[in-house]
């Protein structure tokens, strides 16, 4: 920072400073010139790590990708590659499992993040209040999210095993019929949204409460006079002051609901896994591509799926925006 | 102001290069594209295996080391084939990250020997190594008659049944009497599975673990399976894929499997508690089954004959062609896959050997398993080796098209209609071979 404010300073000053009128003429324009190029190159410079690094890990895998995308080719004989323009995309777009995919991330992603955020929710709120060992809660509520999603998925399949799991043994102590987490879809899709609800709840819980922190009390005396009750005061104070915050965990589970790929395979074990499920009950997008790629060994298929990944979500945001400006243009 | 300028000059030079050498760093890697190598006199020789192979588990790489002290092994484990082997693709493709012996199993030798032949090396006409049983080196032999592995263990198939539920639904439980009730076919497997239904009344136990199972039992009984010699595909055509697809879905629909995936966790508990009576098992599962059933189970398994001979797995071991120690990691594979070490495996753990001689090793013929009830289990499977057709054609998605069969078995299982389950597999294989 401090570098920046000098030499935004010396910018300012004219070439050819005062003190050396006896310098020879060469001399003063290599320096100028120097100069020059430290004010304007030094910035780029500074920030050339991170693009040269995104350039070779992110820009060029993207294009490269796209490249794929257009042939036939296999893992195992990746220098064979056979250019079918975009056959990929067209047989991707009249595959029934393509869209079985699509649909079961929109509905696995609807079932994780709206308990998700709504648990996260509550959870802040009692947060929030004064009480004993509130450290302790609080860090305790981020435990899941520091677990790794291979142990939490590992666990959780076991805890919804059909013959042996705890989930099916409660049932049956009550009464009810063991169900089969794995074999049917929607059982199965529940189980899936339970792992990622109880790895990201007490992470935007966290965020929720560092944001309701920060709402002034006297907002909250205000409510009070007025004989707003506890409800209401939620309703009405914290849900409106934490609104952008909510946007924002709103985001991030939208990207991570379409991205979800390690629960779902190790839910399903092995090579069941891959294919979410025996009759795709439960194979998200993330999961065809992998299917695509790792076991058919397809890698042009695979890499049209990611693609396709890709460009859904740029018209996500596109639809977004949109749909952002006619409403502020009504209203 | 001069000096500043051009210490800040310096720094944005640094940072530059810091920038390239971050860059460049990706793209440079170590010498050797295997990890093996000469170092300070002792050759490094690096091993990629997968699940049981018992190369490691029974000692044996400890057992090289000592009798050649210059030589140090490192092997590496992957726990699922399936996963060891898209890694090993990759690795193929991108040529870095190899060991200097790969293993390969049976379901991927047709690929490997039609696409990477040129990155193993050649074990035609090494001296030693023409004792394996006549088809096992043919599978790893391309057509222009380059070796490239090492037999280590086959597959043939038994049964392997729980005594004391038989002895529940009131079947004979001596292990010939057993194999007798379903002798040479296994429509007679399916129909005392049906017996065992009716007269089991001791709880909910399935007579087998998995469809798939049984159906791989069958399929594999034939000389071809999925493809024919000149390398088409025949799934949809061969009867055999019919009669056992049609056998299993019987099974499957009348109740008669436990619905459980093998070798994925599911199947272990099932071990464990005793979900089903009994399971196909080539002789590489016997050591799974006594380790997850476990000793409160002991004595209680058996193993029986089979209808048919078959063959279900197996691998060989093979040595990257660009390997530092390309000679040393060859001198290792024969003698791992030497007649006395096979035997040795098969005495640990039950792997059958693929050398003739080492089946006709005595230890090997008079084996009996202790967990099993003290059953033959080197006469049985020596014997089942012998019911193994001599020509085996493989294809090169087998290992891919076996899953998919697996999974459309399963579905049936969940109680789809078998013809349309029969429909969306075929569907997944056109897609995956395609």
């Amino acid at each position: 920072m401090a570098t920046s404010t000098t030499k935004a300073l010396t910018g300012e000053e004219p070439p050819g400073p005062p003190g050396t009128p006896g310098g020879g003429k060469t001399a003063s324009r290599r320096s100028a010139l120097l100069h020059r190029l430290d004010v304007k190159g030094a910035p780029f410079a500074f920030v050339a790590p991170f693009f040269i690094v995104f350039a070779a890990f992110s820009f060029y895998p993207l294009v490269y990708t796209s490249w794929i995308s257009l042939h036939d080719v296999e893992l195992a004989t990746l220098d064979v590659m056979e250019w079918v323009a975009f056959d990929n995309y067209v047989e991707l777009w009249g595959d029934s499992q393509f869209w079985n995919a699509l649909q079961n991330t929109v509905t696995i992603g609807v079932l994780s993040t709206v308990p998700q955020l709504l648990m996260a929710l509550g959870l802040a709120h009692l947060l929030n209040y004064r009480m004993r060992a509130s450290l302790f809660f609080r860090v305790a509520s981020l435990v899941p999210y520091a677990t790794s999603v291979a142990a939490a998925a590992l666990v959780f399949t076991m805890i919804f095993e059909r013959d042996f799991g705890m989930i099916n043994w409660a049932l049956g102590a009550v009464g009810v019929d063991p169900v089969d987490w794995e074999a049917d879809k929607w059982p199965a899709q529940v189980a899936i949204s339970t792992i990622v609800i109880w790895r990201w709840t007490g992470y935007n819980a966290l965020l929720y409460l560092a944001a309701m922190q920060a709402i002034p009390a006297d907002r909250y005396e205000a409510a009070s006079l007025d004989g707003a009750s506890r409800w209401k005061q939620f309703t009405h104070v914290t849900v409106p002051g934490i609104r952008s915050t909510i946007v924002f965990t709103i985001v991030l589970s939208t990207i991570g609901a379409t991205q979800l790929f390690g629960e779902p395979l190790i839910f399903g074990q092995g090579p069941n896994g891959v294919t979410g499920g025996a009759d795709n009950q439960y194979q998200t997008l993330g999961l065809l591509l992998y299917e695509e790629g790792w076991k058919n060994y397809q890698m042009g298929r695979s890499a049209t799926v990611a693609w396709v990944m890709f460009l859904l979500l740029v018209l996500a945001f596109a639809a977004q925006r949109l749909i952002r400006r006619l409403r502020s243009r009504t209203s | 102001m001069g000096s500043l300028g051009s210490s800040r000059t310096r720094a944005v030079a640094v940072a530059a290069v810091g920038a390239l050498t971050l860059v460049v760093g990706c793209s440079g890697g170590d010498d050797s594209v295997t990890g093996g190598g000469k170092k300070d006199g002792k050759t490094v020789i690096t091993m990629g295996l997968y699940g049981v192979m018992g190369i490691k588990e029974t000692g044996l790489l400890e057992k090289y080391e000592k009798e050649n002290p210059d030589v140090d092994i490192k092997a590496e484990i992957a726990g699922d084939e399936q996963t060891y082997y898209t890694a090993l693709q990759t690795r193929l493709a991108a040529g870095n990250g190899l060991k200097d012996i790969q293993g390969i199993e049976i379901g991927r030798a047709k690929e490997i020997t039609e696409t990477q032949a040129d990155k193993f090396a050649d074990f035609a006409g090494m001296a030693g190594t023409d004792h394996f049983l006549p088809w096992k080196e043919s599978q790893i032999t391309t057509e222009d008659g380059k070796v490239l592995g090492l037999g280590t263990d086959i597959g043939p198939m038994a049964v392997c049944y729980r005594k004391d539920y038989f002895e529940q639904a009131g079947l004979p439980t001596d292990r010939e009497e057993v194999g007798k009730l379903w002798e040479g076919d296994w429509k007679k497997y399916v129909e005392v599975g049906r017996t065992f239904k009716k007269g089991f009344k001791g709880g909910k136990v399935a007579f087998t673990d998995s469809a798939s199972g049984l159906f791989n039992a069958m399929v594999y009984g034939y000389p071809e399976q999925y493809y024919d010699e000149k390398g088409g595909l025949i799934y949809d055509k061969n009867p055999a894929v019919k009669e056992a697809w049609g056998l299993a879905s019987d099974a499957a629909e009348e109740g008669l499997t436990a619905k459980l995936r093998q070798f994925q966790p599911g199947w272990d508990p099932g071990l464990a508690n005793s979900t089903f009576a009994t399971a196909v098992c080539p002789a590489w599962m016997l050591s799974h089954i006594s380790e997850k059933a476990g000793g409160a189970n002991k004595g209680k398994w058996d193993v029986a004959r089979a209808p048919k001979g078959a063959n279900w797995g197996g691998s060989f071991l093979g040595v990257i062609e660009k390997s530092p120690v390309k000679e040393e990691a060859k001198k290792l594979v024969a003698w791992l896959t030497a007649p006395e070490q096979q035997a040795h495996i098969f005495k640990e753990i039950g792997n059958i050997p693929s050398s003739e001689k080492a089946l006709e090793n005595p230890d090997v013929k008079n084996a009996t398993s202790e967990y099993f009830d003290n059953a033959p289990i080197g006469q049985i499977f020596g014997a089942a080796a012998q019911e193994i057709p001599d020509k085996q054609v493989l294809g090169r998605k087998d290992g891919t098209i076996k899953d998919t069969f697996s999974q459309g078995l399963a579905l049936v299982e969940q109680g789809t209609p078998r013809d349309e389950a029969w429909k969306t597999t075929a569907e997944r294989i056109e897609k995956a071979v395609g």
